[in-house]
């Protein structure tokens, strides 16, 4: 008996009469968590074709990676706009959290919306707005027009965040330091900053994310040596099918995934 | 009322301290500059001009001619037949797959459920291009699916999944699946457990309590889910242009199409709008149901 008849809801309902709901719930998260795995066998693969299960195994893939200059200059690329986003997003992210969080309501509900509207824009009208305005200033294909255009998709993340955090945080704390002779951006530094560390980890983490796995924008604002990681797969992935791209997917998925447990167990203690 | 009286009533340095009060709401306001100045300069204005520009003709003149384009074109108005196809089918399928879930890991204790949430985040943090190839190697003819169904007798010849609508769909329904979780799942762990209680309490079948109780409670967070579902749906572009080989035109496909391929800022800007003006439309029905930040909210 035990597990098989206890109760499992508020309203007693028994476990054995719920075991339906269990099975729905494990398929549909084997769904989620499985399909994208499936590129690991993949990228072990010894053949030219996508067969799956591949006939045997190599890691011709991977030095195919490792020694090409073109994906490994993306990936450079990629990894240098994804690092400078996280010091342009989060602190601007920070600072608007900030005044907003001190000012008055009115004021908020007209600058919030405006503040997430990257988040509210399709994405590609994003991107060919950005081309049009980069073809105009000849940043396209830059790194600056990268960074930008990737912290502006970042930075209302850091906002969110950063605004759940110091909403659950008590502003007269500052109001002490600043009456016991602090300057306002020393009680900021000394007592806020501290208190909400664990978000600005996680915002960063997550504008790093965001940065390198951003396809669009970069599909039209980057090329030549200043192609991502992720505009060269798109092509690839759009023109022929190469094996490489399995090798360097599941290269990402290690790299999403330390940046899950990262952020799991760094981003918030409290959870 | 005599000056003293006043300054009792205001204090002694009612001017100082307005001035300091300026100051601080300045320098607040101040902080928030950077920000405002790259949305602006690098989104309201590019789609202000996008906007300028869909009123521009072919003969360099103000025209209506882009909409009308769009409105008389049988080519574009099949395109936006299929974008709100594909995205009214991918929310429903998201909502079919979701909710059940999504209820499962509401009831589990915090600790299972967070471990559910771990499963739920490791596609969201997966790259859209990692699980859109996935997905491309799964459904084609000879990938795994169609060998253990052609195995196990499911289906006698392998069906062609890819380049298609059905691999467009399977492709998205798994990538907005997280999105739809998350805002509902959100909400119904605010759902306070002594209303199913109370239900059960007065008599109601827990298939009862479910629907007349917890459903209805948990509608705030449903909508915010499926209509952020949609609206991703309607602007996307990555996995209708991988999986859809070509054969499934989305509005952001056209979109970039018109400006790779022809050149035509003026078409381009046109459906741009109209794309905006629907997205804007949802959201704002959206933001009526469940307070703003909790569309899209990635942690």
């Amino acid at each position: 008996m035990g597990i098989w008849n206890s109760s499992v809801s508020e309203t007693q309902i028994k476990f054995k009469n719920r075991l339906w709901l269990y099975i729905i719930a494990m398929i549909i998260l084997f769904l989620l968590i499985v399909p994208s795995l499936v590129v690991i066998p993949m990228s072990f693969s010894d053949s030219q074709y996508l067969e799956f299960p591949p006939e045997s195994y190599s890691t011709r893939w991977y030095e195919n990676y490792f020694y090409s200059i073109d994906w490994l200059q993306a990936t450079w690329t990629s990894v240098k706009v994804g690092v400078l986003t996280i010091f342009l997003a989060t602190p601007l992210g920070i600072m608007a959290a900030y005044g907003l969080v001190n000012s008055n309501a009115k004021i908020r509900s007209i600058l919030f919306p405006i503040m997430i509207s990257p988040m509210m824009v399709p994405v590609i009208l994003v991107a060919i707005g950005l081309f049009y305005f980069y073809v105009q200033f000849n940043m396209v294909n830059s790194i600056l027009g990268l960074v930008l255009g990737h912290s502006l998709i970042a930075m209302p993340l850091v906002l969110i965040i950063v605004l759940s955090a110091l909403s659950n945080y008590d502003m007269n704390q500052e109001k002490v330091a600043r009456s016991l002779g602090a300057s306002r951006l020393r009680a900021f530094f000394e007592i806020t900053l501290p208190q909400i560390k664990f978000s600005i980890v996680s915002a960063s983490l997550i504008s790093f994310l965001t940065s390198f796995d951003e396809v669009i924008i970069s599909l039209f604002v980057s090329g030549g040596d200043n192609s991502t990681i992720t505009r060269s797969m798109f092509l690839a992935l759009r023109d022929q099918i190469d094996p490489t791209i399995a090798a360097i997917s599941t290269i990402l998925i290690i790299i999403s995934s330390v940046f899950l447990i990262l952020t799991q167990t760094f981003g918030s203690p409290k959870d | 009322m005599t000056s003293t009286q006043r300054i009792n009533q205001e204090g002694i340095n009612k001017t100082e301290l307005d001035q300091l009060d300026r100051k601080e709401r300045y320098t607040l306001f101040g902080l928030t500059v950077p920000y405002l100045a790259l949305v602006f300069g690098l989104i309201i204005i590019p789609i202000g001009w996008l906007f300028y520009m869909s009123f521009i003709g072919r003969d360099e003149t103000l025209s209506l001619e882009n909409y009308q384009r769009i409105w008389n074109s049988k080519a574009y108005l099949r395109i936006f037949k299929t974008t709100f196809q594909i995205s009214l089918l991918t929310t429903l399928f998201c909502v079919l797959f979701g909710y059940p879930l999504t209820y499962f890991m509401s009831q589990l204790s915090n600790r299972w459920a967070n471990i559910c949430m771990i499963g739920v985040l490791i596609p969201f943090w997966t790259s859209l291009l990692v699980r859109t190839y996935a997905w491309l190697v799964l459904l084609q003819k000879k990938g795994l699916i169609n060998t253990l169904a052609v195995d196990w007798g499911l289906w006698a010849e392998p069906i062609k999944f890819v380049h298609n609508t059905s691999g467009t769909l399977i492709g998205m329904v798994h990538i907005m699946l997280p999105f739809l979780i998350l805002p509902l799942y959100a909400n119904m762990r605010t759902i306070d457990k002594d209303c199913l209680k109370a239900a059960a309490n007065l008599g109601a079948t827990p298939t009862r309590a479910f629907w007349t109780v917890f459903f209805p409670l948990s509608l705030p967070g449903l909508f915010a889910g499926l209509l952020i579902v949609f609206v991703l749906c309607l602007g996307f572009y990555v996995t209708p242009a991988l999986l859809g080989g070509g054969k499934v035109i989305m509005v952001a496909m056209k979109i970039s199409d018109n400006i790779e391929l022809y050149y035509s800022w003026g078409a381009a800007s046109a459906l741009g709008v109209v794309l905006l003006g629907v997205t804007m439309i949802i959201l704002f029905i959206a933001s009526k149901l469940v307070s703003i930040d909790q569309l899209g909210n990635r942690s």
